[in-house]
């Protein structure tokens, strides 16, 4: 097998090689749901990505093995997946990155129920999104035109706006794989988008939300979640931000 | 089976499906039911800007806006449509604004705007700066955005169910139609829960199709695994007409080889299309905007070089996207998320090195027909009662035969708008229409075949024979060889479909069968793309014919209605029929940029 770089000078001639996927298995439809490994090994191309190589074992070997996705370039969150034990999205991870001389293993993200195969059950993961209000809470007296904001009060929160919500982040961090009750960064992420806008009037709220129990306290500041995020987010940063804002209520 | 009942019911959850909801949640009983999570949906893929006349940096109005919307759309547009946009424009984008949206800001801290292909000021005197932003990502941030506000405001979603079928109280396959101002009515759709594989039928007053495009009938597309065009075939099916499908949207900048989006904002902010020898072609082709002008100009200018064997790489088969003579951070501050793409995708670093670009498969500026308040149109006349459609989906038309970069944006935003409240106003002066006694029979039957099919035809096998001949045949330059030989290929292939199996027998999170379901509507609406195109025998907007290579308005000034009628021996055929075209203050001229 020969795992080949291509230049971009050679885009249209890339060479094949065979790259194996180690892949956790789940029918929940099976007499005995249980859990297993399932080898399958393609022909891919220099630029193909992890989604590639399992769009040919779905489309060529075994139809039913299932996984979400959809805009297929890193920005619609949908196919974040633990990939030779690190959180990516598998439309932006490319094989010829991973060493593709050995299996590649890919599970579901963990902490989530796993529905079926690599899906899990988003619905904690939304609930906890839902409950830091991320929306823009601000007064009624709203200017006829728009609100104005300087260049470097939206870039205050820049960052953060970058979220996509495909919790790669929050199903990397130890704390919420052993207390499913914790936010997680994700939800963090998307309270300091707002905490930190200049237009917005509900930091006090949404901080005392973040102040509980389950809330920022629990973050250890293992830098997992940045390390996994796709976009990029500095997220233990915007965590430890929320966490200055709680003690000095500067924001 | 569960049944349900909703004053309206929104098929799609992405910028027009969130925006109808947020009207019409507030007025009525509303549902959104989407395949996906609303935060997955394609308009998060969208990225250099929406346009609206603000006049934030330079001079501007809405009637410009207008004047370049039609002739953007080679004057196929319903200019009282492109007026009511343009003008809603500006009230579209100021309350995205208040809905806490993150414009990147002017120096005074107003909306900023940048310059965007075929938006110029005074009727195309030059290129002229329209497009508010949020970097490279406003679509991401539109999504978001609504998303932020339908959790506000308590919005009720159906997540991961998928919409098989639209319920009417008429058959319009039959070969006798409804009389003229008969009153047919929309009375709910058919879902399938993928998660349960379970059906739920959605028993509503108000339908509004919002589920986008359908750009995977092509191999090579900016568009997402799930663009498979559902609401249109849903439609077509039913016997609603589709317009205009003949003009599909070839956006020039798809990363080489990938159809991955790199923004027209790239040349807005300054970028240059350079061919295999280094030269700035589009001066050749747009003398007076250059790299700036319309997409079918600058995607066919592109493939035209590319044939002259002046393309670049080792095949000379893809052109360059220039940005190396910007200032890196300019860059990094205006475009850092398609320079990422670049550097992921290509490995290319494009500080330092040009891109590799060739035209993708983009937009559909057909879909189901509507009036300017968004009911659906069964005839060149008459609506269908209680069924709307906003967004890529429908066809207002706003977009002619082409349309101008960040109109989409600002399509699902002012028509996403005009649908949840026409929605929710019709829904709250009607009456409940019975639905058909047996209205899952059809999706029940058709899923069953399916998925207890012995072994048959693969979806994978004929997706992509499909996908191939539309990228080789139907694609920037057609001709009635080439589109003959789509047709061909596409008739095989709906035959071959009537074997299709599956593998995955299961019923939870069955996406095998779902892929089965979408290929069936890939394959319907190609079939319409082509026989549209083949019965236009003229170039306009996105279709080129290279064997009619002018625009013909004696002929071919009028859209095209394409119809599913049923056939003696249980198939259908394509009937095409035309409807004018609405000309309010511009007279068709020469487009010349």
């Amino acid at each position: 097998m020969t795992a080949t770089t291509t230049s971009p000078a050679a885009v249209g001639e890339v060479p094949s090689f065979d790259v194996t996927l180690r892949i956790r298995r789940y029918d929940p439809d099976a007499a005995t749901p249980e859990a297993f490994w399932e080898e399958f090994t393609v022909s891919a191309h220099g630029t193909d990505r992890v989604l590639d190589a399992m769009h040919k074992v779905k489309w060529d070997l075994d139809g039913s093995l299932t996984f979400r996705r959809s805009c297929a370039h890193g920005i619609c969150g949908s196919d974040a997946m633990r990939i030779n034990g690190r959180n990516r999205l598998a439309c932006k991870t490319l094989l010829k990155d991973l060493d593709p001389s050995k299996p590649i293993t890919i599970e579901p993200i963990k902490g989530l129920p796993v529905v079926k195969d690599l899906v899990v059950d988003m619905e904690p993961f939304f609930a906890s999104y839902r409950e830091v209000m991320p929306f823009l809470i601000a007064g009624k007296n709203a200017p006829t035109k728009e609100r104005l904001q300087s260049a470097e009060e939206r870039a205050r929160f820049d960052d953060t706006t970058k979220c996509i919500l495909c919790a790669a982040c929050t199903t990397s961090c130890p704390v919420f794989w052993t207390d499913g009750q914790y936010f997680g960064p994700a939800a963090i992420v998307n309270a300091h988008r707002f905490i930190f806008d200049s237009r917005d009037e509900g930091a006090a709220q949404r901080l005392e939300i973040l102040n509980d129990k389950e809330g920022v306290w629990r973050c250890r500041t293992t830098f997992n979640c940045t390390d996994a995020c796709p976009r990029g987010i500095e997220v233990t940063k915007a965590i430890a931000e929320v966490k200055k804002a709680m003690i000095t209520r500067a924001f | 089976m569960q049944i349900h009942q909703y004053d309206v019911v929104i098929v799609g959850a992405g910028g027009a499906g969130m925006r109808a909801a947020l009207e019409s949640s507030q007025r009525t009983r509303t549902a959104v039911i989407s395949k996906l999570y609303p935060t997955r949906s394609h308009t998060g893929a969208a990225q250099g800007g929406m346009c609206a006349a603000l006049a934030n940096v330079e001079e501007d109005n809405w009637e410009w806006h207008t004047f370049d919307t039609v002739k953007g759309g080679d004057y196929l547009v319903d200019q009282d449509a492109a007026e009511i946009m343009a003008k809603e424009a500006i009230d579209a984008v100021l309350d995205l604004e208040k809905m806490g949206l993150p414009f990147n800001r002017t120096p005074e801290g107003k909306i900023d705007q940048r310059r965007f292909g075929g938006h110029t000021r005074n009727h195309g005197e030059a290129a002229v700066r329209r497009a508010c932003y949020a970097a490279d990502r406003t679509g991401h941030m539109i999504l978001q955005t609504l998303y932020q506000q339908c959790v506000k405001n308590d919005v009720q979603f159906f997540n991961e169910y998928y919409v098989l079928d639209l319920l009417l109280d008429t058959d319009l396959t039959a070969a006798k139609k409804p009389r003229k101002g008969a009153p047919v009515r929309c009375s709910g759709v058919v879902a399938y829960d993928l998660a349960t594989g379970e059906i739920h039928v959605f028993h509503a007053k108000s339908v509004v199709l919002a589920t986008g495009g359908s750009g995977k009938i092509f191999k090579t597309t900016s568009n997402a695994h799930t663009l498979t065009g559902d609401g249109m075939a849903l439609a077509l099916r039913r016997g609603i007409p589709l317009e205009d499908m003949e003009f599909f949207q070839f956006h020039p900048t798809g990363l080489a080889g990938l159809g991955i989006l790199l923004s027209e904002a790239a040349r807005g902010e300054g970028g240059i299309l350079r061919n295999g020898e280094g030269e700035r072609f589009m001066e050749r082709y747009a003398p007076t905007i250059k790299d700036l002008a319309p997409r079918d100009i600058v995607a066919r200018s592109m493939a035209n070089e590319v044939r002259e064997g002046r393309g670049a790489g080792p095949h000379k088969d893809y052109v360059l996207l220039d940005l190396t003579h910007l200032e890196p951070e300019h860059i990094e501050a205006k475009l850092p998320d398609i320079t990422e793409f670049a550097r992921t995708y290509l490995g290319i670093e494009p500080f330092t090195e040009p891109v590799p670009v060739y035209p993708t498969a983009h937009y559909a500026m057909g879909g189901v027909p509507t009036t300017i308040s968004t009911e659906v149109l069964r005839s060149n006349t008459d609506v269908v009662q209680g069924l709307f459609a906003a967004g890529e989906v429908a066809c207002v038309s706003v977009h002619g035969s082409n349309r101008l970069g960040t109109n989409s944006l600002l399509d699902i935003n002012v028509f996403g708008r005009r649908a949840g409240i026409a929605a929710a106003e019709y829904a709250t002066g009607a009456d409940w229409v019975e639905m058909p006694q047996d209205a899952a029979a059809y999706v029940v039957d058709e899923l069953e075949r399916i998925r207890t099919a012995p072994a048959g035809e693969k979806v994978g096998d004929l997706r992509k024979a499909l996908q191939e001949t539309m990228d080789a045949n139907a694609q920037v330059f057609r001709t009635a060889e080439s589109l003959q030989r789509a047709l061909d290929v596409i008739d095989d292939l709906r035959a071959r479909y009537q074997s299709i199996s599956v593998q995955d027998k299961g019923r939870s999170f069955n996406t095998d069968l779902l892929e089965a379901v979408e290929l069936g509507f890939l394959l319907d609406l190609a079939r319409v793309v082509v026989v549209g195109a083949l019965a236009r025998e003229e170039s306009r907007g996105g279709h080129f014919r290279e064997d009619f290579p002018t625009r013909d308005d004696e002929g071919f000034m009028h859209h095209t209605m394409a119809y599913a009628v049923a056939t003696k021996d249980g198939d259908t055929a394509i009937r095409l029929d035309k409807k004018p075209v609405t000309v309010t203050r511009y007279q068709p001229m020469e487009r010349k940029y």
